[in-house]
């Protein structure tokens, strides 16, 4: 038969719609995100099908597998080149897969994952009605002291769903630094955030504050979400687009194609002035920045610790991912109007943190107030504006995050009768009691200080030089004056632990399960590592210190 | 390869430390043996620095290079020259003395957790403060030095704030807040003066790109490192004010007194004979090498101030009630001539001060430590509580007294010389500062006999009765030290070999002749 007997058989209506082409997806370039977005779903899929004994085990082995997984597939693309020489654009130019991409998204999940056994901790608190307990309520949607909880509490239930949350968390902060347009941005920012607002409000102990902690931190968060929405609407009246790239060209006056809907406001700076000011607004509230702090010390007062270290870490790490790309792919043609303002937020935020933070008697304020002296100090990097900016940013917030994790995780391992004991004054003699512990928490300490030796200094040498040769040396002698106050604080508390005399009825130090130690441990040897021989990880920062338009 | 033999010295102490601190806590005894194994090998491997150093070879000897943190431009650079080396023997050579005078001040009173270890805490951080110490005496990179300058002041904390006399007058709640606020005073004032040097380290870099030494100190001599004078005068003045800190230097040396007087006699010596050094040392190596323009501009403005120390210390320690604050401010007296000697700019002068390091070290080890055994036998500082000691105690009231002679620079004993020495180096540039200065030999004199005749003279009081003299222990720290004092007062020869050609060499990086002496001048 020929080809034109079959043709006889029937007539073509129309042209075969091929006009809408199917969006080219690089699946093995987006293969991180989309790992633990999938292992996300099959959380939910184990929290409604398996069994409620056998659950807490599913969760665990499926969260530890996918960040595993994850974080093999960003060290293969890395070793592929896609950091440095295949850098690109992904996804329709929605996800850019560059050198600070996967380096942020390394790290996140490497914080993600050591997060995760500090949420997965069973040994800590005492054992209710025979059941182990982890640090999240026994069922978060009965009422705090009613029947229904204690009812909850003695048939042994536990919230399991924390570990879909988590995973729900890491996947959008994965997409956060890496978005390459407003709208990714946006999407990527509630993707993480929503399961975090949950996330504060499932404490164990302290329900009513760990529920008011979640309360302002939602309504506090979406204020910063709006903020952010309007800026990106404002954004795309000035550029027509949402997409970095092109927003770039029309700052820089090299854009080719004017939308001639929007002939009228493009180009029209008041809405980039005040477009751009929202959206960086958006961000510094999400890394905690003088004046958009004041969500910090309750929220991490009030979440339960381990949510406390991981959202502390891993939030800074997203959030400044998304600064900078904003700040250096974005809006490098305006930078001599945001980096005066920069510079005030730094200064503010470093003077602030550091001075608040020391009339702070309960621990996890006091390290809530440190967090925002430190995103003071990686602030410093970002406004230095140069490929060293970028990548002393980056080996600061690897260093920052896995001392913040450890630190907090030993604060889950001071207990009284209360859960928990937060109050400084509990923490009195602390060394003589448990040596070992109270020396960790004192490298911590020394490492959030910044002396020598360990993470904290390579890390704010890092920062301040890059600073230093960007031109801002006032930046840096203020720094550098309220890392002196920041000092005085961290001193206080060893001061405490090992020169008071311990209080007669102290807290204990509960004896965790390799999972909390394995966090503390991690936590230690990075510290170390970091101060002692940093030269790999920076070299590996530098590497990927470029990032693709 | 050769045999890394600096990194071997600073290296066997830290070592010993982590071993040290891993004795269990029963083996206390153990511990303390270890520690002192240890120091003394240290002492041998310093002895084989000392007599590998050639004086009147390169600059820097025994060097080792290699790379450490290349995006900062920093390398592990290491090397000694004379005045290193010096300072290294002393460090290395005080030690030994420190941990055995030491030996029971940090047992433990009761025994607390099981795994509570004071003395292994104690014993180990001694051990590692000298790791630090020393590689912070042969580091020739400007980083490598400003870490272990820093990082010192951690474990230097933890021993002033964590062991303290026995038997305070006010109990031991009131000593232990007093030891922490004296810990916390210590750390904070040092702390901040690192850190202003932290900024100034940066800015060295912007404008040098390299932590080297050697590098930058050659590039700005032959002219393709240049430094705007307000630069170089910003940077030097943020080395200077961390060192001055340190050394301490009127106005910034408040913190010396409460720390000395708080902490264990041991801990004294090693605050004020070794740690201190690292001050006036980093003055001499970093200041004047990366800086000399600034150093000249400077100097006027630091030798009033080193001049205001001296007089001041000195008139603070004559009204001093409690031994160990007095012995703090004469400290403060001395490290005020240390200073005026460096900033003299004369080769007697920096000599001199070289010298000075050397014999304070060794004098205020042999007064301090007596003192120390002194108060462990009454259990009180004041000088009140003592009188007529030598009667029932002669051996401790003379090696207190021989102790107390050095540190008036009595002639004979070894700080004479030191002291003559920065005295003629200052006199033949600065005769009226010179002449001032000397007066605080002569209030040095008074505050030291005052407190031999209080504590060791007249009618026995009944509370120092029945103290014993001392121990086998106590006279094996005591003596070498003396007879140390004794053999550098009359033949100081052996360190001033080895400090005067680094002296030079030193001289010529600030462009500074000495001044021809006034009878040639004449011809």
């Amino acid at each position: 038969m020929s080809t034109a007997a079959v043709h006889s058989l029937w007539t073509t209506a129309a042209e075969p719609i091929s006009k809408i082409p199917a969006p080219k997806i690089e699946y093995g370039q987006l293969s991180p995100t989309l790992i633990v977005v999938g292992a996300a779903v099959v959380g939910v899929l184990v929290e409604a099908f398996v069994p409620r004994k056998s659950r807490y085990y599913a969760q665990v082995f499926v969260s530890a597998v996918a960040l595993c997984a994850a974080f093999a597939a960003v060290v293969a693309l890395a070793a592929d080149g896609y950091g440095t020489t295949k850098a690109h654009i992904a996804a329709m130019g929605a996800i850019a897969v560059d050198g600070p991409s996967l380096f942020l998204q390394g790290t996140i999940l490497l914080a993600g994952l050591v997060g995760l056994f500090t949420f997965a901790e069973r040994r800590l608190d005492p054992e209710a009605h025979g059941n182990r307990v982890d640090s999240f309520a026994a069922q978060a949607a009965s009422v705090p002291g009613s029947d229904s909880e204690q009812a909850a509490v003695k048939a042994g239930f536990t919230t399991t769903e924390v570990f879909p949350l988590l995973l729900f968390a890491v996947a959008g902060m994965l997409v956060f630094p890496s978005a390459n347009d407003l709208l990714t941005l946006f999407v990527a920012l509630e993707v993480f955030s929503l399961p975090l607002y949950l996330l504060c409000a499932l404490a164990r102990r302290k329900r009513l504050m760990s529920q008011e902690a979640a309360v302002k931190y939602f309504l506090l968060g979406a204020f910063a979400s709006a903020f952010t929405l309007f800026g990106i609407a404002l954004l795309y009246g000035y550029a027509g687009s949402v997409s970095y790239a092109t927003i770039a060209q029309v700052v820089d006056g090299t854009v080719t194609s004017v939308d001639p809907a929007l002939a009228d406001t493009m180009g029209n700076d008041a809405l980039l002035l005040i477009g751009a000011a929202m959206v960086v607004m958006g961000l510094l509230f999400k890394v905690g920045a003088v004046p958009f702090h004041m969500w910090t010390p309750d929220v991490y007062q009030g979440a339960p610790t381990p949510v406390t270290g991981f959202m502390a870490a891993a939030t800074k790490v997203a959030a400044f991912g998304a600064l900078l790309r904003l700040l250096y792919v974005v809006l490098p043609g305006m930078r001599w109007d945001w980096r005066p303002v920069m510079w005030g937020v730094a200064i503010i935020t470093m003077l602030g943190g550091a001075i608040v933070a020391i009339t702070q008697t309960d621990i996890k304020r006091l390290l809530a107030y440190s967090s925002i002296a430190h995103a003071g100090f990686i602030l410093a990097g970002v406004i230095a504006t140069s490929k060293d900016g970028v990548s002393s940013v980056l080996f600061y917030l690897a260093a920052y995050s896995f001392v913040t994790i450890g630190a907090f995780a030993v604060v889950t391992l001071v207990r009284d009768a209360g859960g928990e004991a937060t109050h400084l004054s509990k923490w009195a003699g602390l060394g003589r009691r448990s040596p070992l512990v109270a020396a960790v928490f004192a490298v911590f300490l020394l490492a959030f200080a910044g002396i020598p030796l360990t993470s904290g200094f390579a890390g704010k040498f890092a920062v301040f030089k890059a600073a230093a040769e960007g031109g801002a040396v006032p930046l840096v002698v203020i720094g550098v004056i309220s890392s002196a106050i920041a000092a005085f604080f961290y001193i206080r508390v060893i001061v405490l632990m090992f020169f008071s005399e311990p209080r007669p009825e102290g807290p204990t130090v509960a004896v965790p399960s390799p999972l909390t130690m394995a966090a503390i441990g991690v936590g230690v040897a990075v510290t170390l590592v970091l101060g002692v021989a940093p030269q790999y990880f920076l070299n590996l920062a530098s590497q990927a210190g470029v990032f693709v338009r | 390869m050769s045999f890394p033999l600096l990194t071997a010295t600073a290296v066997l102490p830290a070592v010993g430390a982590v071993a040290t601190a891993a004795v269990p806590a029963a083996r206390r005894t153990a511990a303390k043996w270890l520690a002192l194994l240890v120091s003394l090998a240290t002492l041998v491997l310093a002895i084989v620095v000392m007599v590998r150093f050639d004086p009147g070879g390169a600059r820097y000897q025994l060097t080792e290079s290699h790379a450490w943190i290349s995006d900062f431009g920093v390398r592990y650079e290491l090397g000694v020259d004379g005045i290193a080396v010096a300072l290294l023997a002393l460090t290395a050579l005080l030690m030994p003395f420190i941990i055995l005078a030491g030996w029971n001040d940090a047992d433990p009173l009761e025994t607390g957790s099981k795994r509570w270890r004071p003395t292994q805490g104690f014993f180990a951080l001694i051990l590692a403060v000298e790791a630090m110490v020393i590689i912070s005496f042969e580091a020739t990179d400007v980083f490598l030095f400003y870490i272990f300058f820093e990082a010192m002041l951690i474990p230097m904390y933890f021993l002033i704030g964590g062991f303290g006399d026995r038997a305070h007058a006010q109990g031991e709640e009131a000593a232990s807040t007093q030891r922490s606020y004296a810990a916390v005073k210590f750390l904070l004032y040092n702390l901040v003066g690192g850190l202003i040097m932290l900024a100034a380290v940066i800015g060295l870099y912007t404008v040098s790109g390299n932590f080297s030494l050697a590098e930058i100190a050659q590039a700005r001599a032959n002219g393709t490192l240049h430094m705007a004078t307000s630069t170089e005068r910003w940077l030097f003045l943020g080395f200077f004010f961390a060192f001055a800190v340190k050394a301490p230097l009127w106005p910034l040396h408040t913190w010396l007194p409460n720390a000395m007087q708080e902490s264990t006699a041991p801990v004294a010596v090693l605050i004020t004979a070794v740690v201190d050094k690292v001050g006036t040392f980093a003055m001499l190596r970093f200041c004047l090498q990366l800086f000399p323009e600034a150093s000249k501009w400077a100097t006027p403005t630091i030798l009033v101030l080193a001049l205001i120390s001296i007089i001041y210390g000195a008139l603070l320690a004559v009204g001093q009630r409690d031994i160990k604050r007095l012995v703090a401010y004469a400290s403060i007296s001395h490290f005020g001539f240390i200073i005026l000697g460096i900033f003299a700019m004369t080769s007697q002068g920096q000599s001199g001060a070289t010298l000075y390091m050397v014999n304070h070290g060794i004098s205020t080890a042999a007064l301090m430590l007596v003192a120390g055994f002194l108060i462990s036998r009454r259990g009180s500082r004041l000088i009140a509580d003592y009188g007529g000691v030598q009667k029932v105690a002669p051996v401790l009231a003379g090696t207190f007294l021989i102790g107390g002679l050095a540190t008036l620079s009595l002639p004979g004993l070894a700080p004479f010389v030191s002291e003559f020495l920065v005295l003629v180096g200052t006199f033949t540039r600065y005769p009226a500062i010179g002449i001032i200065a000397t007066f605080g030999i002569v209030l040095a004199a008074l505050y030291t006999l005052v407190l031999y005749q209080r504590t060791m003279t007249g009618p026995v009081k009944p509370a120092v009765a029945a103290m014993p003299d001392l121990k086998a222990r106590e006279l094996l720290v005591v003596t070498p030290l003396i007879v140390l004092l004794i053999f550098l007062g009359v033949y100081p020869k052996p360190v001033t070999d080895i400090v005067n050609p680094a002296v030079k060499q030193t001289m010529s990086d600030v462009h500074k002749t000495d001044p021809k002496p006034a009878v040639e001048a004449a011809k």
